[in-house]
């Protein structure tokens, strides 16, 4: 479904900052309807990987393709169209604070250019699929946290993507909203079976959701693998490090996924 | 006394309002897409057009550097080739719009920059195009500081049209001056000053009102 093939992004110097190389030459295959988690600390490259996938950042140099398309090479007026086919969930949701929950999960059908009748018929099972029947006139400044991830989940499944990418989507909540999401994401796979790209800086995330996942570390994919042989089994210092923190965190009493502050992953690229 | 101030007065507020509103609009018209512009024609934006930055951002801070009234007087070629004279009501809408067209575009600049720059990366990731990332994202994301913005921009225009009085384009401006000051009648005076200061509130007051409905981030 998604293949990357040597892929390089290197952000040219500016302003007496060095030039930076985010990414470094990275393979990675995603079959269609696996969940493939991407993990690694802040500044990895994560953040980049996920983007290029869509071409929020173009790639310096190698090849993503996306469904049999090489989508380096498409153009301007195509490019908006193939993202169509990809939705993508945020760390910090990005809803539209003067759309109702309804109007934002609309968005990106009114983008198409989709009619009131269309709209209707693609958002109205989605509020009940994410649990918002009850919010569907309220904006977003009247939710939780973890209210506004599920408008930014239907959000992104409105437009009937068969790729959903997920980018630190748990970091800004709170471990029991967290576990909510998560479980509502499986749902979904199993549901709709989207493939789903999952970025995160938790363990607990890749343990709970991911089929496969790859370690970053530095710009390139240091280990790759099946969860459960991943975390039976690390091989990289890099992995052990992040296994360790899960283990540390259970160790001190708190969730595995407690992260309240939620703004040290998702800034690196 | 007041049966023949009444008139004056009235037709005085009603060549301000009509001299802010034509000017305010007409400068709307211009301000706003040189506004989205200026704040998406950077480096890495939406529209990437450095040129642009450098020809209009200078012109913009020049326009705002000269004084009203100076402004007023220098551009009086201008005015007499656009309205045919530089005298009267309609001669002031000229530079009253020409002062305001920047004013404007740095007002919609400042706004459409405090949108979260999150909200265009998600409306890309949605497929929009660029107009859309305006259209759809950016400008009702900004409209409570565009609506502060203008309303500012109107009680500003108001303090305006009082200074082109003095070079005959009537008014509020023009009766203090001429009533109020030259014929010595401090009740003229007194008049158009607590006129002026209804006008701008109930303007201000108007503009919050708006800004308010619009503002959807604090329920």
């Amino acid at each position: 479904m998604i293949r990357l093939s040597n892929v390089q992004k290197t952000y040219p110097a500016r302003r007496g900052n060095d030039a930076h190389n985010a990414l470094r030459g990275i393979n990675l295959d995603i079959e269609a309807g696996e969940i493939v988690g991407v993990i690694g600390r802040s500044g990895a490259g994560k953040s980049t990987l996920i983007r290029c996938i869509n071409l929020l950042e173009a790639p310096t140099s190698g090849s993503v393709v996306v469904d049999g398309t090489d989508v380096t090479t498409l153009s301007k007026r195509d490019l908006p169209l193939f993202r169509r086919q990809l939705g993508m969930v945020f760390q910090h949701f990005n809803l539209l604070s003067s759309r109702t929950v309804y109007d934002n999960i609309a968005l990106p059908l009114e983008l198409a250019g989709a009619s009131k009748a269309e709209i209707a018929a693609a958002v109205d099972p989605l509020l009940p699929l994410v649990g918002l029947e009850d919010k569907r006139d309220r904006f977003p400044a009247e939710l939780s946290g973890g209210q506004k991830q599920r408008v930014g989940i239907a959000r992104a499944l409105s437009s009937s993507p068969k790729v959903l990418l997920c980018d630190e989507v748990t970091s800004a909540l709170d471990p029991e909203t967290t576990r909510q999401i998560l479980t509502l994401l499986k749902d979904i796979n199993n549901r709709l079976g989207l493939t789903m790209v999952v970025i995160t800086h938790e363990m607990a995330v890749v343990k709970a959701l991911c089929d496969r996942v790859a370690v970053m570390d530095g710009g390139v994919i240091v280990e790759e693998g099946g969860v459960e042989g991943i975390f039976a089994d690390p091989k990289h210092a890099t992995t052990q490090s992040l296994l360790a923190d899960e283990f540390m965190d259970f160790r001190a009493g708190s969730d595995a996924n407690n992260n309240v502050t939620g703004n040290t992953a998702g800034q690196e690229g | 006394m007041f049966s023949t101030l009444a008139p004056i007065l009235l037709q005085a507020t009603w060549e301000t309002i009509y001299m802010v509103a034509v000017s305010l609009g007409i400068a709307t018209t211009f301000g706003l897409p040189l506004g989205v512009l200026l704040a998406t024609s950077g480096r890495g934006e939406l529209f990437e057009a450095l040129w642009f930055q450098r020809i209009f951002g200078p012109i913009v801070n020049a326009t705002r550097s000269v004084p009203f009234i100076i402004l007023a007087v220098a551009i009086i070629p201008f005015t007499r080739f656009v309205v045919g004279t530089s005298i009267g009501t309609s001669a002031a809408i000229v530079p009253l719009t020409v002062a305001a067209i920047p004013f404007i575009a740095r007002i919609i600049e400042g706004a459409i920059r405090e949108v979260d720059s999150g909200l265009i990366e998600a409306a890309q990731a949605m497929g929009a195009r660029p107009v859309q990332v305006v259209t759809k994202v950016l400008l009702p994301e900004a409209l409570p500081g565009i609506i502060h913005g203008l309303t500012l921009t109107a009680v500003t225009l108001i303090g305006y049209s009082a200074m082109v009085g003095a070079v005959g384009a009537g008014g509020l401006g023009d009766l203090g001056i001429r009533y109020g000051y030259q014929r010595f009648r401090p009740d003229v005076m007194a008049a158009v000053v607590i006129t002026l200061i209804v006008v701008v509130q109930v303007v201000q007051s108007f503009g919050d009102y708006l800004a308010r409905k619009a503002d959807k981030r604090n329920i």
